[in-house]
């Protein structure tokens, strides 16, 4: 009998992207079939994200926001994943995934009320197909996997990507999700943004082995990739998830990447991890290294680049703009609008008399 | 007709199925075996191993499937096999079903199906009353019948709920038999009399109801009369009904089988205590398990509330003052 690693790598068509060392095989990259406006559509997305996020951190520090997660480092997975997706396909994120909303069309400025305080959820997730930020580490999961199983007892042909840190893969919901998503074989591609920290923890002491090897126990491949490298990460997810479209099952995707800012603006990373660390990382940076590579290719020159910077300049400030001048909702409707789809009577009562206690001087 | 609850809940599993092709019915042993109680007996075979299926043994994934699945469309109906089970499950139930309207405006019809309380024998983590927990939760709704035919009407008023119901089912009365109406409509939200009285309110749910109903057998061969009050929902929870009887009897025991601290009668008596507190002529007793873990089952009967400590707690409150 042959082993069942091997039958599963046989048969992974993701695989066969990638050399043995993980990077993406030159015959790979041209055989992804972007054009040079899509090339610089994901170098353009890339930058805009980028300059967003450090807006998003910039109004942090200056008390507009009680918290921000940034995700400087990660653009290669955020971009490279999301257009990799058709529209139709469900993202389920896990709470750093700004740059991913961004690019399925949130409005980013309303998807920063949230940090400011004033909503639970700032999108309706029909509409993007990009379902609530999971706080929780890893919940989300399973409910991708559900999703998945859904969509193919409906027979569409949707696939379902769910994103999460190294860290959620030592909770037991990415395990029983992983396991569910073997055993009833859902379009399912599980994007592991191994970004090396979950806060202050190291990859080393969150687990003794690899995570993208764990897929064969559930009957399913996986495959370790360059995380900073966006071709790669368009490549593998286009390809896993065109896979779980045709029913062949999930995917698992382990992008190696690096979390270059803090936890969260919270967090003090000083405290726990060297600069020098962090320096090397920044030698890997994905908007630089693709910068080259269409600088090279001439596909990206001064001009068009310049204008990208000042594209994301301008998204950046509308979204201040628009973050400062944030209404705040009526107290009633912030407070028990969202909770039933059908309220009770006696929770009706109570709102009322908390919408009346307001009222009274 | 005439059925058990087991019967009446497997019965109105198959006309909620029949009724809407996106209901789903999965858990742990649901399909062939039928579950372990045998209320989705037959549901496989009849609907098709896409609509009735078994899941790998991992609640807190059988609850987070089900909130996917309802993101796509479908009415789930999961069970949980053990009301000492349910704990893996408890992050996703309250972190998730209950808020996830609250941060999406996506509702999420699902009925949480668990068997619960004690009285049968068993070994641990099998007899217990977690009904608290979730009551306790806003954006859940939480329901426990004592009957066959309100275990029919409020099973089907739960899934046709949009939003997620915990189905609490008192497995000491799965073999209860009494008349279900299918046709009845039994509104979740709405407590009953099951028993008229004038002297005292006694209130339950679930498997104390029929303790109290026998309780109020016996108390009624001693000349006194009590109202049974069986709450069927315990969010929301119906107090128009408790204050009608309370002002009428001025007098109220509450019985559940779940320890008495912190338990569900606390909040009873504390509205009981702050709505009618003029009306009262004795503080409010509640007759509930004791503080402590469910006990080895040799020794469970000491620990349920039993005909003879409601009666007490009725004598107590008629003579007090």
């Amino acid at each position: 009998m042959a082993d069942v690693v091997e039958v599963i790598r046989a048969a992974d068509p993701v695989r066969r992207l990638f050399a043995p060392d993980g990077t993406l095989s030159n015959e790979a990259r041209q055989s992804l079939g972007l054009d040079p406006e899509a090339l610089r559509d994901l170098y353009r997305w890339m930058v805009v994200i980028r300059r967003a996020d450090q807006e998003a951190l910039n109004l942090q520090r200056q008390g507009q926001l009680g918290l921000w997660g940034q995700f400087l480092g990660q653009e290669a997975v955020h971009v490279g994943a999301t257009i990799a997706l058709r529209e139709t396909d469900w993202i389920f994120p896990s709470y750093r995934e700004f740059g991913m909303a961004m690019c399925r069309g949130v409005d980013p400025a309303a998807m920063l009320t949230l940090f400011k305080g004033l909503t639970h959820g700032a999108w309706d997730p029909q509409r993007y197909h990009f379902a609530p930020l999971a706080i929780p580490v890893a919940t989300q999961i399973p409910h991708a996997v559900g999703f998945a199983m859904g969509c193919r007892l409906k027979k569409t042909d949707e696939a379902v990507l769910v994103t999460f840190g190294d860290g959620a893969t030592s909770e037991g919901d990415w395990h029983e999700a992983m396991n569910f998503a073997g055993v009833f074989r859902s379009p399912v591609v599980f994007l592991c943004q191994n970004n090396y920290w979950a806060i202050s923890v190291p990859l080393n002491k969150q687990t003794a082995g690899s995570i993208a090897e764990r897929a064969p126990g559930y009957g399913f491949p996986g495959i370790r990739i360059d995380g900073n490298d966006i071709l790669a990460v368009y490549g593998a997810v286009k390809v896993a998830a065109d896979r779980a479209r045709s029913g062949e099952g999930p995917y698992l995707i382990e992008a190696v990447t690096y979390r270059m800012g803090a936890h969260t603006s919270s967090d003090d990373p000083t405290r726990y991890r060297l600069a020098a660390d962090v320096d090397a990382w920044s030698a890997k940076d994905p908007i630089a290294r693709f910068k080259t590579t269409l600088t090279a290719a001439g596909v990206l020159d001064e001009a068009a680049d310049r204008a990208v910077i000042e594209e994301a300049e301008g998204i950046a400030r509308e979204m201040r703009e628009k973050l400062l001048n944030a209404p705040m909702p009526p107290a009633g409707e912030a407070v028990y609008g969202g909770v039933y789809q059908s309220p009770p009577e006696p929770f009706v009562k109570e709102r009322e008399e908390f919408e009346a206690s307001l009222e009274q001087p | 007709m005439e059925a058990t609850m087991a019967k009446a809940l497997n019965q109105a599993l198959r006309d909620s199925l029949s009724a809407d092709p996106d209901t789903l019915i999965f858990g742990e042993d649901v399909g062939a075996l039928g579950g372990v109680f045998r209320i989705t007996d037959g549901l496989q075979k009849e609907f098709g191993e896409e609509r009735v299926f078994d899941t790998p043994l991992a609640e807190s994934a059988i609850i987070g499937v089900a909130i996917g699945l309802a993101l796509r469309g479908f009415r789930p109906i999961p069970e949980i096999q053990f009301d000492g089970f349910i704990y893996p499950a408890f992050e996703q139930i309250v972190s998730h079903v209950a808020k996830y309207r609250n941060r999406s405006g996506i509702s999420l019809p699902i009925t949480i199906r668990v068997p619960f309380g004690g009285n049968i024998g068993a070994v641990e983590h099998h007899s217990e009353s977690p009904e608290a927990y979730f009551a306790h939760t806003a954006g859940l709704k939480v329901v426990a019948p004592s009957t066959p035919g309100d275990a029919y009407g409020l099973l089907r008023a739960a899934i046709a709920d949009d939003d997620p119901v915990v189905f609490f089912e008192p497995k000491a009365r799965y073999y209860l038999k009494a008349e279900v109406d299918p046709a009845a409509r039994i509104p979740i939200g709405k407590a009953c009399v099951r028993q008229a009285g004038t002297a005292v309110t006694v209130i339950g749910y679930g498997p104390t109801v029929q303790t109290a109903l026998q309780a109020a057998k016996a108390a009624a061969e001693d000349g006194t009369s009590v109202e049974v009050i069986d709450l069927r929902s315990l969010s929301p929870l119906d107090m128009d009904a408790v204050m009608t009887s309370v002002t009428k009897t001025h007098r109220a025991v509450i019985v559940h089988e779940a320890p008495v601290f912190c338990g569900f009668g606390a909040e009873i008596a504390a509205r009981i205590s702050h709505d009618a507190f003029d009306l009262l002529e004795a503080p409010v007793q509640r007759v509930a398990g004791l503080n402590v873990p469910y006990p080895p089952s040799r020794f469970e009967k000491l620990y349920l509330p039993d005909v003879d400590r409601i009666l007490e707690a009725i004598d107590t409150v008629i003579a007090y003052g």
